[in-house]
């Protein structure tokens, strides 16, 4: 049985400008135990598509169901199985750390969860934040309560949507670690980022929608290896010819592009040297996740969803 | 506790975390109230031939508060998760809407039941009203807080800002618990007034519950 899955689903908003289309017949599944990253750019529908599993919208066609418990029909059953932790940064400033969580325990009927609730206060790093009151938390401490809420009650299914936005790099490490050790015991995760170096580090599955489409679904070797093969990347004051300019990536002094062998980065150096453009510190790349997502979304169209996979 | 309880616990923890602002302030105010109309009316009116005005004010401030404080409960609870998003914590739990709307129900009459209770306690230094039929009395309260905190969760769903509730609160509220007969018998209105104060649902819950002290 798939931990998650997405059948043909659709979600029309009304607009003042008209109907509008945030996802249009997203289907993929997350089988048990799997670690599946959900990539897009913003307002590719990613947030819509998680309040839908969440139950916190409804799909407008098509089915969602985690374990086998459909979220509308059976919402009781499928959120028991289902821990979300919202990408809002948002907590109850009534409460302390430990009230929160045992509210939360409370809440999905989990009794006497004492035990469990300072196993997620330590492996998040909460233990001596556990009596403080959610105000006086910093924004990374509410982060880290916000990951332990949604995890109080150890739902086979943990949704992660955009856990490490503006997240320092010591969270990052504890919640990845934490995360995969959950994922090896079986828990199967979906994550959003726009950190694509985090996907590819952890995700075995990739789905990327653009326009509420999926137009990528493999898995990430797989998307790895279908990339053109190297990057090539060096740094330059110089404006750089404009067909080369058309295939490069800029960011501020550093271009890259992508070139298949040594014969074509040979050209490409020589085009360089040809037009005046004065270039540093070259390397030659594989090519990462980022690359590939950057060509998915150039190469995807809108109206037909072109599933590689 | 199972979920419904947690969701109860909850909420009634919420306004008791705040009780100074949520339970000592209204039994503060209605202590004003029966300070200041006492004082000014006591000597001066009778109410149905035989009843000191203090007397027959007790019970009317004790509702009010009951009534206002339930309503407040459940409407600013809703109000503020919404604005402050952590109501999402609920909506992705498996509570059902009935649970949700039970526990939002229930913990507003506890604190209607306590503020009024609170108030009544209080008025007891000032005038102590016979009990001709406390069933009635109680009846009356239950049903009111109920009817009023079920009110709130209505307005607390449709409003989206703070202002609607305050407009919901100042403009409907407020003026109906206020023209319901709590500071005065609507047999002393002019008849046009009287037939305004029956179209007025709280003018029953007031007087039902004074029914239960005075007959």
């Amino acid at each position: 049985m798939a931990a998650v899955t997405f059948q043909s689903v659709s979600k029309t908003f009304a607009t003042p400008h008209g109907p509008f289309q945030a996802l249009s017949g997203v289907s993929f599944e997350i089988a048990e135990g799997e670690f599946c990253g959900l990539l897009g750019p913003n307002g590719a529908g990613k947030t819509t598509l998680i309040s839908i599993l969440a139950g916190l919208s409804r799909a407008s066609g098509g089915r969602v169901s985690v374990m086998g418990h459909d979220v509308q029909n059976d919402f009781a059953a499928a959120r028991r199985m289902l821990g979300v932790v919202p990408q809002e940064l948002v907590y109850d400033p009534f409460f302390s750390v430990r009230e929160t969580l045992r509210l939360q325990s409370g809440y999905f009927g989990v009794k006497n969860n004492d035990r469990w609730i300072d196993e997620l206060l330590a492996h998040l790093g909460l233990t001596d934040k556990a009596d403080a009151n959610m105000r006086q938390l910093s924004g990374g401490m509410k982060r880290r309560v916000l990951v332990a809420q949604g995890l109080v009650h150890k739902p086979p299914v943990i949704v992660l949507d955009e856990p490490t936005a503006g997240v320092d790099v010591e969270l990052r490490q504890t919640l990845w670690q934490f995360v995969s050790q959950l994922n090896r015991q079986g828990h199967a995760v979906l994550l959003t980022t726009h950190y694509l170096e985090e996907a590819e580090a952890l995700c075995t599955r990739l789905t990327m929608l653009k326009h509420g489409h999926v137009v990528a679904l493999a898995d990430t070797s797989e998307l790895l290896a279908q990339a053109s093969t190297n990057v090539l990347r060096f740094k330059t004051d110089d404006a750089l010819p404009a067909d080369m300019a058309r295939l490069a990536r800029v960011t501020g002094r550093v271009a890259q592009m992508p070139a298949r062998n040594a014969e074509e980065i040979e050209q490409r150096l020589a085009a360089l040297r040809a037009a005046g453009v004065r270039v540093e510190d070259v390397e030659i790349r594989k090519a990462d996740l980022e690359d590939v997502f950057i060509h998915v979304m150039e190469t995807a169209q809108d109206s037909a969803a072109g599933v590689t996979a | 506790m199972n979920g419904w309880q947690t969701l109860f616990y909850k909420e009634l923890l919420r306004f008791w975390k705040v009780a100074f602002q949520t339970v000592v302030a209204p039994i503060v105010t209605s202590m004003l109230y029966l300070l200041i109309f006492g004082h000014v009316l006591e000597n001066r009116l009778q109410v149905y031939g035989h009843l000191s005005y203090i007397a027959f004010l007790v019970p009317g401030l004790v509702m009010m508060s009951v009534l206002q404080n339930a309503f407040a409960n459940s409407s600013s609870s809703l109000v503020q998760s919404k604005i402050m998003g952590n109501l999402v914590f609920v909506q992705l739990t498996p509570l059902s809407h009935w649970a949700w709307f039970t526990a939002y129900v229930g913990s507003s009459v506890v604190r209607g039941l306590v503020v009024g209770l609170g108030v009544f306690i209080v008025t007891l230094l000032y005038a102590q009203p016979g009990f001709v039929a406390p069933l009635w009395s109680l009846v009356f309260v239950l049903l009111g807080a109920g009817l009023l905190a079920a009110l709130g969760v209505i307005a607390g769903l449709w409003a989206d800002k703070f202002d609607h509730m305050a407009t919901f609160q100042n403009f409907i509220i407020v003026p109906m618990t206020f023209l319901s007969g709590v500071f005065y018998s609507i047999d002393t209105l002019p008849p046009f007034w009287q037939g305004v104060s029956q179209l007025n649902p709280f003018f029953y819950m007031v007087d039902g519950f004074r029914y239960g002290f005075f007959g």
